[in-house]
Order: C-alpha cells, then structure tokens, then sequence
C-alpha cells in the first residue's frame, strides 16, 4: 500500500515495525536516561506502539505534506496528549519534540535498505518524511510549551488566593495577614474578600499585618491605603500592623501620608487597639505567679 | 443616552431638593441614607452624596451612608472618591447608633433627644 503522495511510508510501517520500534525505543531510552523525567521503559514502548500504529494509518489516509488535514487528527491528538505527560513528568521540550525526531534514523536506515538500487527515489522519500516528521516534531515542541503555560498560570492564580486569606481575631475583628507584594492584581482582590468578610461578620475593625510584605513602595502605599479606604466606605476602621522599621523609614523617605490610619509595630498592639475600639478590656482569671 | 442623564439629573436635583426641605421643616439633626439596594454607582452620585452631606451639615445635621455594596465601595474607591466628612455605617440599626452617638456628644444642650 502507498500513500497519496506515492510514498511507500505506509507499507514500509507495516512490514518492518517490530525492527523499527526496538531501535526506535532504544534510541530514545539512551536520550531521556539524562535530566531529571523518569520514564518506564514499557510505557515507553507502548506509547511509540501507538504512535507507529496511528502514522501508518494517517500516512496510508492522508496527504502527507499536510498534516492540518482531517486524517492527522488523531497522531495531533496523541502528540499534544504525550507532550502535555511529559511536561508533568519533568521532561525538557527537547526530549519531548525528541520523540518524533529519534524516529528518523531506525526510519532512514530501513529505507536506506528498501531504495539500495534507486537513489532518486531515495532521495524523495528521504526529503518527504524528514518535512512530515520535522512538522510533527515542532508541532509537539509547540503543545509541550504551552501545556508549561498552562501550569505556570494556574499555579499563579493557586497562589493568588492562597495568599490573601481574612481571619476572624476576635468578634467584630477581622485580620488580614499580608505576605509577598503586594500588585494591583493582589489589591483587587484583597479589597474583595476583605469587604465581604466585613459584610458577612459585621466586623467594625479590620487589622491589616504586612509584616509579612518585603517592600513598600508608593505604588504598594496606594494600595494599602485603596483598601483602608474601601473598608472605611463600608463602616469598618483599619489598623495597619507588622510596620517594620526599615518600612518606617521608607515611607517617610517617599514622603507617603497615610492619612489618620492608625499604624501600630506589632499586630498584638493592634489588636489591644482593636478591642479598646469595641469596648473590651481583657483580665486575668488567674493570678500570674 | 440623553434621556437617561436627564433623569439622573433631575432625579438628583429633586433628592437633594427634598431632603434639604424635609431637614429644615422637622429641624431634624441628623439624616440616614440607605444604599443597601444600590447596585451600581458612577462619579455622580459620589459628588451627590458628597454634596447631601455638605447641606445637611449646612444645616446642622449628620448625614450617615449605611448599607454600602461591597463592589459599590471598590467602585467608589478606584473613582478616587473617598467621600471625606460622609459617615458611613454597615446597617441601618449601627447607623443610628452612629447618629446617637454623635447627637450626644455634639448637642449637649439640646435635649429634646430628636431620634
């Protein structure tokens, strides 16, 4: 059987693919032993099986200088399947876009064999499976960069919330303990939770701790005082805590005016602060000793 | 479009009208706005609650905002107003606590306790 284009590539799959997925898989096993993806060598072997099975069929359907067309869905499939595993396992873009590459040379040295009398013909054959199999390599290369996207953005989005979460100290206290910077991004949703806590515990004071903020900056600055603001709009008063004196000293330096937000060092200041707010007063059942 | 700014600012004209005629006939000392079921806010009623606040005060009376939408307060906050000289409060009931608080402290000679 011949291909559209009049490429044996479908026949040669079929009569030789036992010689040609050992060599394959042993190649391919000497490329990934280095760097840090692990891989078996019988998922190995059954993911390149599979491979082969459906190249032949999409070789033997399909015109095999397009690969948008409808015969190769199912190998485009199966490659962005494969990268995506393989970006999870740990493998480089190179190993990865490698599987389709190392496939070259137990592939030319099978047709090397086939074409011994007729060189012409070699040549072509050589020249249309090296473009097909270089398509489908940067193809693979292309899913296995943005499966890494993919990642990098929802882990961002895991760390968004993660990091902004609003604590109940005390009834009609709430706390928010800051840690990293502090963006727009962030503020936004600060600002979010932080009102909605509000709304939903009646809260009156909130203490925000930023003890855990490396820098504050003008931009941060605004943020903060954004989010005091917003809080204040819905009845609640803020206190910012966990002022270190590096931090005191800049926002002087920026010349940054807080208003008459009430600034305390520590979040147990604040909180003694919060409670004077609320009219509580805090006593010993027991005397210290 | 047209039709609605007009509307927007007679009704406006017509709020302000009204509540700084209903302030002087009662001499009431102090005024609570209710915005629990305002969704949506844009600059202009920013400076119109801004502006109910100044003649209120005008006028002797506290004016107290209660009831604000989270998403109105970070609207607010993002247009840049942060609507200085407005008390604000969660609820009607912690509003008027608010207003009794203030009334005490400031009208100490008045004590026909106006609620």
């Amino acid at each position: 059987m011949s291909s559209h284009n009049g490429s044996r590539l479908p026949a040669l799959l079929q009569e030789h693919e036992e010689e040609l997925l050992r060599a394959w898989v042993q190649d391919q096993t000497q490329a990934l032993a280095t760097g840090q993806g692990r891989i078996t060598e019988t998922e190995l072997r059954e993911q390149s099986r599979e491979f082969l099975g459906l190249l032949r069929r999409a070789a033997q359907d399909g015109d095999l200088t397009n690969i948008r067309g409808p015969a190769w869905q199912e190998v485009q499939q199966s490659l962005a399947s494969l990268s995506k595993t393989r970006a999870r396992q740990g493998f480089t873009p190179k190993q990865t876009a490698g599987f389709v590459f190392s496939l070259k040379r137990p592939l030319f040295s099978i047709l090397a064999k086939e074409y011994q009398s007729d060189p012409a013909a070699l040549g072509e054959e050589t020249w249309t499976i090296t473009a097909l199999l270089d398509e489908l390599g940067l193809q693979t290369a292309d899913a296995f960069i943005q499966s890494r996207e993919e990642i990098i953005s929802r882990q961002q989005e895991e760390m968004l919330e993660l990091s902004t979460p609003v604590v109940k100290l005390w009834e009609g206290v709430l706390a928010l303990p800051m840690i990293g910077t502090l963006d727009s991004a962030r503020t936004q949703v600060v600002m979010e939770s932080l009102l909605q806590r509000i709304v939903e515990t009646g809260a009156e004071v909130a203490i925000i701790d930023i003890t855990g903020v490396p820098t504050v900056d003008t931009l941060v600055a605004q943020h903060l005082i954004k989010t005091v603001t917003a809080a204040r709009l819905m009845g609640a008063d803020c206190i910012i805590s966990g002022i270190r004196p590096q931090i005191a000293q800049t926002i002087v330096h920026l010349g940054v005016d807080l208003g008459d937000v009430i600034t305390k060092a520590t979040l147990a200041d604040a909180f003694a602060v919060a409670l004077q707010r609320r009219g509580l007063t805090l006593t010993a059942s027991r005397p210290r000793p | 479009m047209t039709i609605q700014v007009d509307m927007h600012d007679r009704l406006a004209l017509a709020l302000q009208e009204d509540l700084t005629a209903r302030i002087s006939a009662t001499s009431a000392r102090g005024v609570l706005i209710d915005i629990s079921s305002l969704e949506v806010v844009d600059s202009f009623i920013g400076r119109m609650f801004a502006n109910i606040a100044a003649m209120a005060r005008v006028l002797d009376a506290t004016t107290v905002v209660v009831g604000m939408q989270p998403a109105v307060a970070i609207t607010l906050v993002e247009l840049g107003l942060s609507l200085p000289g407005v008390r604000t409060a969660l609820n009607v009931e912690r509003g008027m606590a608010l207003l009794q608080t203030s009334l005490d402290g400031a009208g100490e000679e008045d004590a026909s306790g106006v609620p």
